[in-house]
């Protein structure tokens, strides 16, 4: 479960926004949305620790995420703007190695499915840079697919993907939930997941 | 979730870095280049005065090194940092410094290494002796590795700005001053028929220190750097 109460972040001397209250339970999701520059990504960074709040806490399961350190890392999946993949590396060792980051050791076969599942069949040996944009972030999304995190936290995941991969997203996040994952997204596109309602939480 | 041990991760990430600047073999190899021009040069403008050159040889090749190291530290974490990935490595369950560790380690495996084993090559050029080029290569393999960790420190500090080459330089140079003393005071000790252990203890010493502190500083200013 995540608590967040009376959050404040600042960029630069600019407050973007203070006062932020929720609570995320498992097998829920939540979109934030808000203008652009209006403090989402920031709010996501600040979630996963890169960014110190100016005021307010972060408490995960009943432990404040400062005291917890490294130990909450592997609770969460972070997905950015940036795709986090090396262009000189295949489909295949990108994904192997950041499963590999999260403590996860995968097969070739697992990974070779995954990225199949994804629409990347012929493609895994590939280096990333012949890749195309919708391509490489779906290389960055498989991630999605062999992650062992409760907490997933996507900045934009739909960037740059086609129906048929927005719909396999969808799905992946209903999965997700229904194992009793939680997941807090931004997007400007609109995300559908079945049988979920979709809390939102609005930045101004 | 399996646990991933420190060990195990150490490993991967040097792997990963190893794997890295193999498919990039043209950083790796300006850097070596580098190193062979400029030593290569002195012999070349000073004039073949054996007594001279056998005198600047250390002093020329520690120099040389210090410039070569300074070459690859700019994208040490830069390009990490552009393509996102250096954001998932902070997430790992693991401690940074543990990851910085050993992004440095695979940094002086590509960068470092390499110049101390061409060394007794260029070392030829000045008419060294094996004793003094034995020295050489000892104190290059001592302070070497010590280059790369405060290196690593400068450019976790400088990350993302703008010029930061440059700076990082200026950052890092003043400090490698010790070690370059240290280095070459040894080569110098042999010369003049003393014993280098006094020497090459302190740069022994300084590895340790640096091995024990940088990463940990290095860490801290990467954090501090992805605000």
């Amino acid at each position: 479960m995540l608590e967040v109460s009376n959050l404040a972040c600042s960029r630069g001397d600019q407050r973007l926004f203070s006062g932020l209250s929720f609570v995320l339970h498992p097998g829920q999701i939540m979109q934030v949305q808000g203008e652009n520059g209006s403090g989402k990504t920031t709010l996501l960074r600040t979630l996963c620790g890169f960014v110190s709040a100016d005021e307010g806490r972060v408490v995960w399961n009943g432990a404040q995420v400062a005291s917890l350190g490294d130990a909450f890392h592997a609770e969460i999946l972070y997905l950015g703007h940036l795709n986090a993949i090396k262009d000189d590396l295949s489909a295949l060792e990108n994904l192997k190695i950041s499963a590999a980051f999260s403590g996860i050791t995968l097969q070739d076969a697992a990974v070779k499915s995954a990225l199949r599942r994804l629409g990347l069949k012929g493609r895994e040996l590939l280096p990333c840079k012949v890749l195309s944009q919708g391509q490489r972030r779906r290389v960055a999304l498989a991630r999605l697919l062999v992650s062992e995190a409760r907490l997933w936290i996507l900045d934009e995941p739909l960037a740059a993907l086609d129906v048929r991969a927005v719909a396999l997203i969808q799905e992946l996040i209903a999965d997700h939930l229904s194992r009793g994952g939680m997941a807090i997204f931004t997007t400007h596109q609109p995300l559908q997941i079945d049988g979920m309602t979709v809390r939102t939480l609005a930045l101004s | 979730m399996k646990e991933l041990t420190l060990f195990s991760m150490l490993k991967l990430v040097i792997r990963r870095d190893m794997i890295l600047a193999m498919r990039r073999r043209a950083d790796v190899l300006t850097t070596l280049i580098f190193f062979v021009m400029v030593v290569s040069l002195f012999p070349l403008g000073v004039g073949p005065e054996m007594e001279m050159l056998r005198k600047i040889a250390p002093g020329v090749l520690w120099v040389a090194a210090l410039l070569a190291s300074m070459l690859s530290l700019g994208r040490l974490f830069s390009a990490d940092h552009q393509d996102g990935t250096l954001e998932q490595m902070m997430l790992t369950p693991q401690p940074l410094a543990v990851i910085v560790l050993g992004k440095i380690v695979a940094h002086w495996m590509v960068s470092g290494l390499p110049l101390v084993l061409i060394a007794p090559v260029l070392g030829i050029q000045f008419d060294m002796q094996a004793e003094t080029l034995g020295i050489l290569i000892l104190g290059l393999l001592l302070g070497t590795p010590v280059l790369s960790m405060i290196g690593g420190i400068g450019a976790a500090l400088t990350l993302g700005l703008r010029g930061g080459g440059v700076l990082l330089s200026l950052l890092v140079l003043p400090l490698c001053i010790p070690i370059l003393i240290f280095g070459t005071a040894a080569v110098d000790a042999v010369a003049t028929g003393l014993s280098p252990v006094s020497h090459l203890s302190l740069l022994g010493a300084l590895l340790v220190l640096a091995l024990t502190f940088a990463p940990w500083v290095a860490a801290q200013a990467l954090r501090i750097s992805m605000e």
